[in-house]
């Protein structure tokens, strides 16, 4: 009795976890700021773990990637020469790298010169929390820690420099 | 000749434990769960399982055994990689639990057929009569014989 009871309280937890994701985006997309969801994981390539949590007081965009997503192709450099451009204004960039091999994200990575910190989540253990269904995906957090902007699939150019601006706040 | 004899013996008992180590994409492709679509990889043709079946193969080719390609692949995925998971841990309880509800399920029916079959007989309401059906409710009976009696007249 113990263990179903047990079994029903994970399978509840889970199902919760899942809306409270989805609830984010339905929020961004109604214009609320709502906190971002915790998020640490191991650096692509060492042990040192890296925590969202680090960089409060700066503007953040959270790119969820892999090596094998087409799109992600034409992301990639994209949000390098953000970064180059924004990183003195307080930008960074964070590229969560999802169930992927890590040699072929770090071969990824080298292909197009990223300087900005990548994480590696092989199990797609974030994806829930950040209401994910696909790749790429990318948030955009202001330096209160707030979510501003949430694009599902490609950004365009466009929409990568608006939801910077907005993410930075006034200058 | 007799040393002869004795090495291909070994050869023949050897051959097939090697051939048994050395496992074939098929072997693995049940038994590994496509990360972005939740099935089994021989089931996906999603980019990633397309990936991971060249790494499976690429792993076979190198000579590593089934166990070591299913290490390097947790190794970068988690155990969700794994179609059932290792019996170990929490994991154990997937293993233990049907079994389990399979062993209580076999308990409750040999305790209710043993309650079935120790139960008393189900005493008849009455009495056959000798026709072998059961006769009527004394009551009945009276009733029915006054009518045929008033038929009759």
């Amino acid at each position: 009795m113990a263990v179903v009871a047990s079994l029903l309280v994970l399978l509840a937890i889970e199902v919760l976890s899942d809306s409270k994701g989805r609830n984010l985006v339905s929020a961004v997309r109604k214009g609320e700021s709502p906190p971002a969801p915790a998020l640490e994981l191991p650096a692509l390539d060492g042990d040192e773990r890296i925590s969202l949590a680090s960089f409060r007081g700066k503007a953040v965009v959270v790119n969820f990637w892999a090596s094998w997503c087409e799109p992600c192709k034409e992301e990639t450099p994209m949000l390098q020469k953000a970064y180059e451009r924004y990183r003195a204004e307080g930008l960074v960039v964070l590229g969560v790298n999802a169930q992927d091999f890590r040699v072929d994200a770090r071969r990824f990575a080298g292909r197009y010169d990223v300087t900005y910190p990548l994480v590696h989540d092989g199990p797609g253990t974030t994806r829930e929390a950040w209401g994910l269904t696909g790749f790429p995906e990318t948030w955009w957090i202001d330096r209160q820690g707030r979510l501003v902007a949430y694009v599902q699939g490609q950004f365009s150019a466009e929409e990568l420099e608006r939801n910077i601006e907005r993410a930075l706040g006034p200058a | 000749m007799s040393r002869l004899l004795v090495l291909v013996a070994a050869l023949a008992l050897a051959a097939p434990a090697l051939a048994a180590e050395r496992p074939t994409l098929a072997d693995l492709e049940d038994e590994v769960i496509c990360p972005t679509c939740n099935t089994t990889l021989e089931l996906s043709s999603s980019p990633v399982a397309e990936r991971m079946r060249a790494f499976i193969r690429a792993r076979i080719e190198a000579g590593d055994s089934k166990q070591e390609i299913k290490d390097k692949l947790v190794a970068d995925f988690g155990e969700g990689v794994l179609a059932a998971p290792p019996r170990e841990g929490f994991n154990l309880l997937a293993w233990l639990l049907p079994a389990v509800g399979g062993i209580a399920a076999l308990g409750t029916m040999a305790v209710l057929a043993r309650r079935w079959r120790s139960a008393p007989p189900e005493t008849p309401s009455t009495t056959p009569a000798a026709n072998g059906r059961p006769s009527l409710d004394p009551e009945l009976e009276r009733r029915v014989d006054e009518e045929l009696v008033r038929y009759d007249a």
